[in-house]
């Protein structure tokens, strides 16, 4: 196992590298972050300046060498916008994001795979149908606009929760974070519930599904003549077989949720790293987004990793070891 | 809103004291943020706004960017290259030191040369040498007679000597060096978050109402009208024109409208004998018909202002004739918007040998002015009714600005027909004319944003001499003058001057601003 995690963490630093180099040259196939970036009154010699002072000078491979000699000595380049290293930008947003991500995933398993459950052992029931007709109805309408619901229902009209931002954040356990008081509660409830939407959708029809199949196999039959009483049948022989494509879809979306949170994040004005990188990728802060994106990558791959190491816990037959390697 | 998590001890020792000063907070949902709190380290709106919160400037600029003493009690120029300017006494920092010529000194020499600045403020500090005399008397000497001393001195920000001067952005950014002498100090700065101020009780002018100020920047339109209606904020900038008459509506909302100092326009390509968006009716190559003073009359004719500003824009614009609203310095008063005539563009355009059209591609940003890309196909439509058969085309800001002043070759401007907009920061005429209408002169700075490459000897004889007039008549009459003859030349085409709209709780009032400026300042309660 411990040869495996290695080897794919070597594959990791040369899927990072690959990703940085069409992600460099990509971003500066785009705009001049210069015109984003200067005033509109400043003359040409202003320009002039600026460019230079943000490295643009120089011919973009001379460009990547210098990004690669920082990298490698930990310097991710600084923000054009902010003047700031990139990393640490990123770092400082974040807290709130694995926050807002954490609460998601979390509603997504407490509520997704109860009302799948249900709706898979008693299919033909009213509810299920409801439940059913719900999840599609969550996975269609788009989440800017669920969120600008929420917004007007919760906060407009019954004046419930906060309609936008973080609230006060504390420190427990060493962790500072908005999880620890009442008022960073209320402020992440809607943003979290309207992120997680989709992925209750997902794991409702997923676990759904598995339960249906699973339900009709021969182990659970056995299960059920040998006289296991019904709570044990499902709670450990169906809810085992039927947690493996739920575990990978989540752990997928995990990672998806910590980076592209994006429009949960502008819309309710979410300090995270979603909006820090809309925000530099309109604004051209090429700096960020390259450091973003190479962040982003490691996510994935330390994710998948973990859902790997899920697998062989949840399924003894699965055995960690790479395919034709 | 009762703040009830405020501890009961604060409750009852302000009651005790019986101090006449209630604590008056005060949250402002921001539509963009400012990207530091190093007020030089990014020369944008949004940084420059915030940043007058906390640190003064030796010239203030009042709600209609009209000048008013600030650091600086009186200033004029006491020769062709020197002006003075005294310095108010008594003042102090917000860390306590005092305020005097030594702090102006430092702060025009850090101002254009913080390190990494996207966008310093060279341009405003470049040719003059800060000369201390006394502790409250500087002077500023020039090259050249500079009449625009008063404008370009009212966007410096002044730090202090002892800890801002030689500090770093990071350390403004921590707090550490955020010592101004503005109406507000600074308490905290979390970044997407919020930004934090409080009252500066020592302060040397007229004292602000509030005594804590949060800011929070909520880019998305509907978010920030949601959180105005919610009461999480009690005022929000850029309200967008869609949401204005239900706002109105609203009996417990107050809105504030004003026209701002910036025009959205048409620029035409004046250069090119073959201009790469202008084809004939039947797409084959032709010799560019915008350099014809008739085509470009008749373009200005065959677009129907007001059913741009009433259609388009909700009726929240007001339709332009020139380059500044009336008001500002240096305005003509003989331009008048020009009128919708159709037949007599067509009739323009027959006179000018094109009488059975042409087509053109107009380029516009998507994200960068209020409803631009609807304004663009507005524009389309106008013109493809007329004969000339118009495909519009717009980008976001990120690619658009780029190809608009750089994109084709040897850098020079790509498109043919392009909707931009300027908002005069000095806030007079010469700003839009230096940038805009004078010939493209990179030595001298001059036609930076000229992207029609428009050229008249005689505009930039007027601007030239305009530039090297103190006296404040003679040269708003210069400028008016060449505005006049850059107009009526068709350099640009001018459609509207924008106006802004704030939103705010009932019971508080926004001083509308000319430079789309929110400050914490400029709230009042009714």
């Amino acid at each position: 196992m411990t040869v495996f995690i290695i080897r794919r963490l070597m594959q990791a630093l040369v899927v990072v590298f690959l990703m940085s180099l069409i992600v460099f040259f990509g971003v500066n196939v785009i705009g001049n972050p210069v015109d984003m970036l200067i005033s509109p009154e400043a003359d040409q010699a202003e320009v002039e300046r600026a460019i230079k002072a943000l490295g643009l000078d120089k011919p973009i491979h001379i460009q990547y060498l210098h990004f690669l000699g920082g990298v490698a000595e930990g310097d991710f380049g600084r923000s054009f916008i902010f003047g700031e290293p990139a990393l640490r930008l990123i770092l400082h947003h974040m807290p709130a994001t694995i926050e807002l991500a954490v609460v998601s995933l979390i509603m997504a398993v407490v509520l997704g795979i109860p009302l799948g459950l249900y709706a898979g052992l008693f299919p033909d029931h009213a509810i299920s149908r409801g439940i059913m007709a719900g999840s599609i109805v969550g996975f269609s309408l788009p989440t800017f606009w669920v969120g600008l619901m929420m917004i007007m229902l919760f906060a407009v009209w019954l004046g419930w929760l906060p309609s936008t931002g973080r609230g006060d954040t504390a420190v427990f356990l060493g962790i500072e974070s908005s999880l620890w008081t009442r008022d960073g509660l209320s402020h992440l409830a809607m943003p979290a519930l309207n992120l997680a939407l989709t992925n209750i959708s997902l794991v409702i029809r997923l676990t759904r599904a598995g339960v249906r199949e699973v339900m009709l196999q021969d182990y659970i039959k056995f299960a059920r003549a040998k006289g296991l009483s019904t709570r044990r049948v499902i709670g450990v022989h169906l809810m085992k077989n039927i947690m493996i494509p739920v575990v990978t879809v989540l752990g997928l979306e995990f990672g998806n949720l910590l980076a592209f949170s994006v429009v949960t994040e502008t819309i309710f004005a979410w300090p995270g790293m979603g909006k820090l990188l809309i925000d530099s990728l309109l604004q051209l802060d090429r700096p960020v987004v390259v450091a973003y994106l190479m962040i982003i990558v490691l996510f994935f791959v330390v994710i998948n990793l973990l859902v790997d190491i899920a697998y062989s816990v949840l399924d003894p037959r699965v055995r960690l070891q790479d395919q034709g390697a | 809103m009762l703040n009830l998590r405020k501890p009961l001890s604060v409750l009852v020792a302000t009651t005790l004291l019986a101090s006449p000063v209630l604590a008056e907070e005060l949250t402002i949902g921001l539509s963009s943020e400012p990207t530091a709190m190093d007020p030089h380290f990014h020369n944008l709106g949004p940084n420059n706004a915030m940043s007058r919160h906390m640190f003064d400037r030796l010239i203030l600029q009042n709600e209609k960017q009209q000048l008013q003493p600030g650091l600086a009690t009186e200033w004029a120029p006491i020769d062709d290259l020197t002006w003075e300017f005294k310095l108010r006494q008594g003042v102090t920092f917000h860390d306590g030191s005092a305020f005097d010529a030594d702090d102006i000194v430092c702060s025009f020499v850090r101002a254009p040369d913080v390190p990494n600045s996207p966008s310093s403020f060279a341009t405003y500090t470049k040719g003059k040498t800060v000369v201390k005399v006394d502790s409250h008397t500087v002077q500023i000497k020039t090259a050249a007679p500079y009449p625009l001393m008063a404008n370009d001195v009212s966007t410096i920000p002044i730090v202090s000597s002892d800890s801002g001067c030689t500090a770093t952005t990071e350390q403004f950014n921590d707090g550490s060096a955020m010592a101004g002498t503005g109406p507000f100090k600074f308490v905290s700065y979390s970044p997407g978050d919020s930004i934090v101020v409080e009252r500066n009780d020592d302060y040397w002018g007229d004292k602000p109402v509030w005594t804590t100020v949060t800011f929070k920047p909520i880019k998305s339109g509907p978010a920030r009208v949601a959180a105005l209606l919610a009461g999480d904020v009690d005022m929000i900038e850029g309200v967008p024109t869609t949401d204005i008459t239900t706002l109105e509506a609203n009996d417990d909302l107050a809105l504030s409208q004003g026209v701002s100092n910036r025009v959205i326009y048409l620029h035409l390509d004046h250069d090119r004998a073959d201009s790469p968006f202008v084809k004939s009716a039947d797409g084959s190559a032709i010799e560019n018909p915008l350099r014809k003073l008739e085509v470009r009359q008749a373009i200005s004719k065959a677009i129907n202002r007001d059913a741009i500003v009433d259609r388009v824009m909700e009726g929240v614009a007001i339709k332009a004739g020139q380059l500044l609203p009336e008001g500002f310095f240096g305005v003509s008063d003989k331009l008048l918007p020009v009128d919708y005539d159709p037949d007599g563009a067509k009739a323009l355009l027959a006179e000018a040998g094109v009488g059975d059209g042409f087509s053109l591609t107009i380029h516009g940003p998507n994200d960068r002015y209020i409803n631009d890309a609807k304004i663009a196909e507005a524009i389309g439509q106008m013109l493809t009714r007329v004969g000339i058969k118009t495909e519009v085309e717009t980008m976001p800001r990120s690619v658009y600005f780029k190809r608009a002043s750089r994109g084709g070759p040897d850098e020079t401007p790509e498109f043919s027909f392009i909707l931009v907009g300027w908002g005069a920061g000095s806030g007079e005429a010469s700003s839009p004319l230096k940038s805009l209408i004078a010939t493209h002169t990179p030595d001298k700075g001059w036609g930076a944003s000229n992207r029609g490459r428009y050229s008249n000897a005689k505009v930039d004889g007027l601007v030239e001499q305009a530039l090297a007039t103190v006296d404040d008549e003679a040269r708003s009459g210069l400028l008016a003058e060449a505005t006049e003859i850059a107009i009526n030349d068709a350099a640009i085409i001018p459609l509207h001057y924008q106006v802004n709209t704030w939103a705010a709780k009932k019971g508080l009032k926004y001083v509308a601003r000319t430079d789309e400026a929110t400050l914490a300042i400029g709230v009042v309660k009714e």
